[in-house]
């Protein structure tokens, strides 16, 4: 269970240039960090975003070792149709956590 | 016989001025929402953008889920906590029976967990607790604080006044050093505030996480290059005991952002 947070329209016109945001708690931790014990913490962090739109890639992005934990990302989408829109965010293991909102365009 | 009575009489004055700089006014008390920079302050208002929000939904998922031996959820007693929780983070630290202690929020959603769910602690800081203890005090968010009224309080409430004022450390600094005499001004690049705990547990952007007052007690007194209390210790209860006091009739701000 993913512990994110998504705000955007419900419902949208068509062809309307619709807000997204996209918030997920992660410790965004370095690798360039030393522990109490004097060695490195390992770096783990989210490698990719991706919004998917009705099934289609529409938005990406590569995060990096600078982007702040709990990384929070907002961008724009055009409502085109009605349908489910998800997020994935896949960390350094290749692990992937998910949530997803829906439009309905009118 | 004058000339001897004026060194006493600056003395006299000397103790009334630090008598009286002790405290803040009712109408001076400001949140350290009004010490942050505009966009701080619009990162903590708008709720889809507030990264504290993050720890109240974790908050609510483990309200509702069953735990320990008894396997029972926060909710099979509490119930709905936008009900039944409303107000309760205002008037927090309580008196608690079974210690004939001051308890905080945290400390009762652990003994909570220990003795009626039976389920194994969970550390200080940790998400879990800081999420159902955000989650508990978010019900409590705009009511004013009105510090419990039980009057076996008083001698732990004095006992945090008189930490509060109390030099400590290798800097010699007190709590009311900084933020009852010198608060508005700045430490380095900071501004010093009042220190309300209005919103806590909060994000502070410097943890990049949520954090509970203890932490930041024990932040403070690290920072004057004092041994810090442990977490759970006695004094940090007795401090936040004075704090709440200090901060009664300010609104409850949970989750706060802090930079």
């Amino acid at each position: 269970m993913a512990r994110a947070l998504i705000n955007m329209p419900k419902t949208a016109k068509r062809g309307e240039i619709v807000e997204v945001r996209a918030m997920i708690a992660h410790p965004m931790e370095t690798g360039y960090r030393i522990g109490p014990n004097g060695s490195n913490i390992p770096r783990d962090i989210i490698r990719r975003f991706a919004c998917s739109y009705d099934g289609e890639e529409v938005f990406w992005a590569d995060l990096h070792p600078a982007v702040s934990a709990n990384p929070f990302i907002a961008f724009t989408l055009v409502a085109s149709t009605s349908g489910v829109i998800e997020f994935t965010w896949t960390d350094d293991a290749g692990r992937t956590q998910t949530a997803s909102a829906t439009i309905t365009v009118g | 016989m004058r000339a001897l009575w004026r060194p006493a009489t600056v003395g006299v004055a000397a103790v009334c001025s630090i008598v009286s700089a002790a405290g803040i006014e009712d109408g001076e008390k400001r949140s350290g929402f009004d010490f942050m920079t505009p966009e701080t302050q619009a990162l903590q208002s708008d709720d889809m953008s507030n990264p504290g929000m993050l720890w109240v939904l974790q908050g609510e998922q483990l309200w509702q889920q069953a735990e320990g031996r008894a396997d029972v959820a926060c909710a099979g007693c509490h119930g709905d906590a936008s009900q039944t929780m409303r107000g309760v983070a205002a008037r927090y630290p309580a008196f608690d029976e079974a210690t004939e202690r001051p308890i905080d929020l945290a400390g009762r959603v652990s003994s909570c967990r220990a003795e009626r769910q039976q389920a194994e602690p969970l550390a200080p800081e940790s998400d879990a607790l800081l999420a159902l203890t955000t989650y508990v005090a978010h019900q409590s968010r705009g009511m004013p604080i009105t510090p419990a009224t039980d009057a076996r309080l008083a001698p732990f409430r004095d006992n945090g006044r008189r930490l509060f004022q109390s030099r400590i450390g290798q800097l010699e600094l007190s709590c009311a050093s900084c933020h009852d005499d010198n608060w508005g001004k700045r430490l380095g690049g900071s501004a010093i505030p009042q220190a309300h705990p209005t919103g806590y547990p909060l994000y502070r952007l410097e943890w990049q996480t949520v954090g509970s007052l203890q932490r930041r007690l024990r932040n403070c007194m690290i920072g004057v290059r004092a041994e810090p209390f442990a977490f759970g210790a006695a004094e940090l209860v007795d401090l936040e005991l004075h704090l709440t006091e200090r901060a009664s009739g300010m609104l409850v701000e949970t989750p706060a952002v802090r930079p």
